[in-house]
């Protein structure tokens, strides 16, 4: 048992990594299905193991190949690591009994166990992304991620899902490209790759030569908030989100864009706010801009769609904003409030995807006009979805309201009120978008094209009731959220220069 | 079918000497200039002029798509799990020197078995690729 | 003077330089798929070059341990590009496999005609 405890870092790559190697062996839907399921169903252990271990006794670090750092690569996971893993883990294993029957549904027999295989593959990437202490590390991983997502992606029931799958390969892999130039240009002023390394030699060569390091921090910044869909490098993600395969929708819009956050955060508060102050560079002020640009313009964009899983994916754009803002706050409860807003958007995103997933299962059609009363005729799922879509206004009782009232307590401690009004004002537009869908959902006399449609059968349920069920927990109980958040921003703050 | 008699029997020549020379590309690199990589795509090249010259079909007799889509995973498993074995012995993940009686030797043994496993993947995914292009349109 | 001495100077950078607008603007500014495609290629060719460049130590043999020598390349950037040469491949495989199943789905791979035909439907 205490050998198992040592290699938790390297065991929650390996599991889903050898989970995506027997599901391409298995080439049977049922046999990957079961494989996937296994694998999502045990990560959360090592995790949730990894994140007390944390907690109780600081960081952990495992030599890879027990090579020591900063030679060799080194898995290392603090507070904010254990909690990204522990989301994505967790997210992974609520969601995936909603697979079987939704991916049956929507996906051709032959394709299904490559499914699976790419989103154990995707999961490889994105925990490995979360775990690894190296920079070059996390760009293999971000790729595995994303080469895996792009499939995915690809895999969706309309013609236009390839487009969206290479239009997001092309911005994509900009992204990560301009992320590998940020880490070459760090490596040459370092002549490391190991973050903490970095970090701790950051500081001489900034004495040295600050150019080429803001330069590597332009680079960092502009390939993750590529990846992270922030404001303007957001226009990939409504179309991928649009005509993904519904669980994978569901699956990637609660992790693939948090991992990315974590990497952001990990880069700017681990590593170029040790060195450098990141007060006296624009970085947050562009930061904090383009996030009350996306709030705004992007739900607004949401309030005009025609489609279900189209509105959900500005208002996805638009909840980054809200994380990305407690980010470039730079103080305590904006940071809280950002990491925490991390799993409260992650919870309410998966609710409200799985619930269009459920929905196009019976009703086989996301279109808002042809919706009309679906409320009556699949009860539990649109309460589900109701309720998660309280917690994006952000309603007193639920989570999103734990995480506006930390970003409103950010805002006040720089003074900023206009910023404390945009706030409460964005979540006004929410109420619109959202007013909008539950108003043709519960009002309206059930249109003909919802008439055979009834609430999904139990796999699907459960899932879905149990996100939106964490939504209001959440929004009473904070200390799995915003304790955690806060004892994380504490620790990340204090390494600030 | 006379008109390509030269090419025809000029390959079957030269397909066992290619993959000869793949396997001194894997082997000598150790040594110089080599590994799994090259040798894969020396391999896939085979397979390739193979069905190149005599038709896809010929290809698929020799390397039917079922065992190159299963060379992918393959060759990975062959590489992870030589990590495992490392872990499973008592020390840290794709730690090879406790795979021999002493460290050097793990270390030679541990290398050889990933370049074998680098081998096989990148031999099947090569292969693999072509067959995808190829077969469209067919 | 002093400017083309600079230049002259670090013209490694400046190929990476021209190398990665090249593939930026190819990118952008062409709407067939497989010109993005090579564009992209280029754009990450140029990386390739960033960590290469000054991986090369004049006067350095190849990084083997012998006796007879004391000054060697640096290995570790021309690791690093082999695997995001891999990744690169990986990426341009699937970005051509894309392509040809948007050729079979729409007729074309033109970006602006997709777009036309997906208004029309």
């Amino acid at each position: 048992m205490n050998a198992v405890w040592a290699h938790l870092p390297i065991l929650i790559v390996l599991v889903p990594l050898f989970g995506a190697l027997l599901a391409g062996f298995a080439r049977r839907a049922d046999p990957a299905f079961a494989i996937a399921l296994v694998v999502s169903w045990v990560i959360p252990f090592c995790a949730g193991a990894m994140l007390w271990q944390v907690l109780a006794s600081g960081p952990i670090s495992y030599h890879l190949g027990s090579w020591a750092p900063p030679w060799g690569i080194e898995y290392r996971v603090d507070a904010l690591n254990a909690f990204v893993l522990m989301l994505v883990s967790m997210i992974g294993a609520v969601t995936m009994p909603f697979a079987r029957r939704s991916v049956g549904f929507e996906i051709e027999e032959g394709q299904r166990p490559w499914f699976y295989c790419m989103y154990l593959l995707c999961l490889t990437g994105l925990l490995g992304i979360a775990v690894t202490g190296d920079a070059f590390n996390a760009f293999v991983f971000l790729e595995i991620s994303s080469l895996s997502t792009y499939v995915l992606i690809a895999l969706g029931r309309d013609r236009r899902a390839l487009l969206a799958a290479f239009q997001y390969l092309i911005m994509g892999t900009i992204g990560a490209t301009f992320y590998v130039v940020g880490v070459g240009l760090l490596y040459l002023m370092t002549g490391s790759l190991n973050m903490v390394d970095i970090a701790a030699r950051l500081g001489p060569a900034w004495a040295d030569n600050s150019r080429t390091i803001i330069a590597a921090l332009a680079f960092v910044t502009v390939g993750v908030s590529l990846k992270l869909a922030l404001f303007p490098l957001h226009v990939w993600l409504p179309n991928a989100y649009s005509y993904a395969p519904s669980w994978a929708t569901a699956f990637l819009s609660a992790t693939a864009t948090k991992v990315a956050i974590y990497l952001l955060v990990r880069f700017l508060f681990s590593i170029f706010g040790v060195a450098i102050d990141l007060r006296a560079l624009p970085v947050a002020a562009i930061i904090i801009g383009l996030s009350l640009a996306a709030m705004y313009i992007a739900s607004l964009i949401a309030v005009f769609q025609s489609s279900l899983s189209r509105m959900l994916a500005y208002s996805s754009v638009a909840q980054i904003g809200y994380i990305t803002l407690g980010i470039g706050f730079v103080n305590l409860a904006g940071l809280t409030g950002g990491l925490v807003h991390i799993v409260n958007h992650a919870l309410m995103k998966a609710a409200l995807f799985l619930a269009v997933g459920a929905v196009f299962f019976r009703a086989r059609t996301v279109q808002l006009d042809d919706l009309a009363g679906i409320g009556r005729k699949m009860p539990i799922t649109m309460t589900a979805f109701t309720v998660a879509c309280f917690g994006l206004i952000g309603t007193p009782g639920t989570s999103g309201f734990i995480s506006k009232w930390y970003l409103a307590l950010g805002a006040i401690e720089r003074g900023w009120w206009l910023v404390v009004f945009l706030i409460v004002g964005s979540s006004l537009i929410a109420l619109i978008y959202v007013g909008r869908v539950l108003e043709i959902a519960w009002l309206r006399e059930p249109s003909a094209a919802v008439a055979e449609a009834r609430d999904p059968p139990l796999s699907m349920l459960a899932p879905l009731v149990l996100l939106a069920a964490a939504t209001i927990y959440f929004g009473f109980d904070t200390e799995w959220t915003a304790g955690i958040a806060s004892t994380t921003a504490k620790g990340l703050l204090g390494g600030l220069r | 079918m006379s008109l390509d008699l030269i090419l025809r029997v000029g390959t079957k020549l030269v397909l066992p000497f290619i993959l000869l020379f793949a396997l001194y590309v894997q082997f000598h690199g150790d040594y110089g200039p080599g590994g799994g990589f090259q040798a894969g795509v020396i391999v896939a090249s085979v397979i390739i002029l193979l069905s190149i010259t005599f038709g896809l079909d010929a290809a698929h007799r020799i390397a039917p798509q079922p065992l190159v889509e299963r060379m992918i995973p393959l060759g990975v498993l062959i590489y992870a799990g030589t990590g495992v074995a490392g872990l499973i012995l008592g020390k840290n993940y794709l730690d090879y020197s406790v795979l021999s009686h002493d460290a050097v030797h793990g270390h030679e043994l541990g290398v050889f078995l990933v370049e074998a496993g680098v081998l096989v993947t990148v031999a099947g995914t090569m292969t693999a690729l072509f067959y995808a292009f190829a077969e469209r349109g067919r | 003077m002093q400017t083309l001495g600079i230049i002259l100077d670090h013209y490694s950078y400046v190929i990476t330089i021209f190398l990665m607008m090249s593939g930026l603007y190819i990118v952008a500014a062409r709407g067939n798929m497989v010109k993005k495609l090579v564009g992209l290629s280029i754009f990450q060719t140029s990386v390739y070059l960033l960590y290469i460049e000054p991986a090369k130590i004049l006067g350095g043999t190849a990084p083997i341990l012998d006796p007879a020598f004391s000054v060697y390349s640096n290995p570790l950037p021309h690791v690093l590009i082999l695997t995001a040469i891999v990744v690169g491949v990986a990426t341009l495989a699937l970005g051509l496999a894309l392509a040809v199943r948007i050729n079979e789905a729409y007729g074309t791979i033109e970006e602006d005609e997709i777009f036309e035909r997906d208004r029309e439907t």
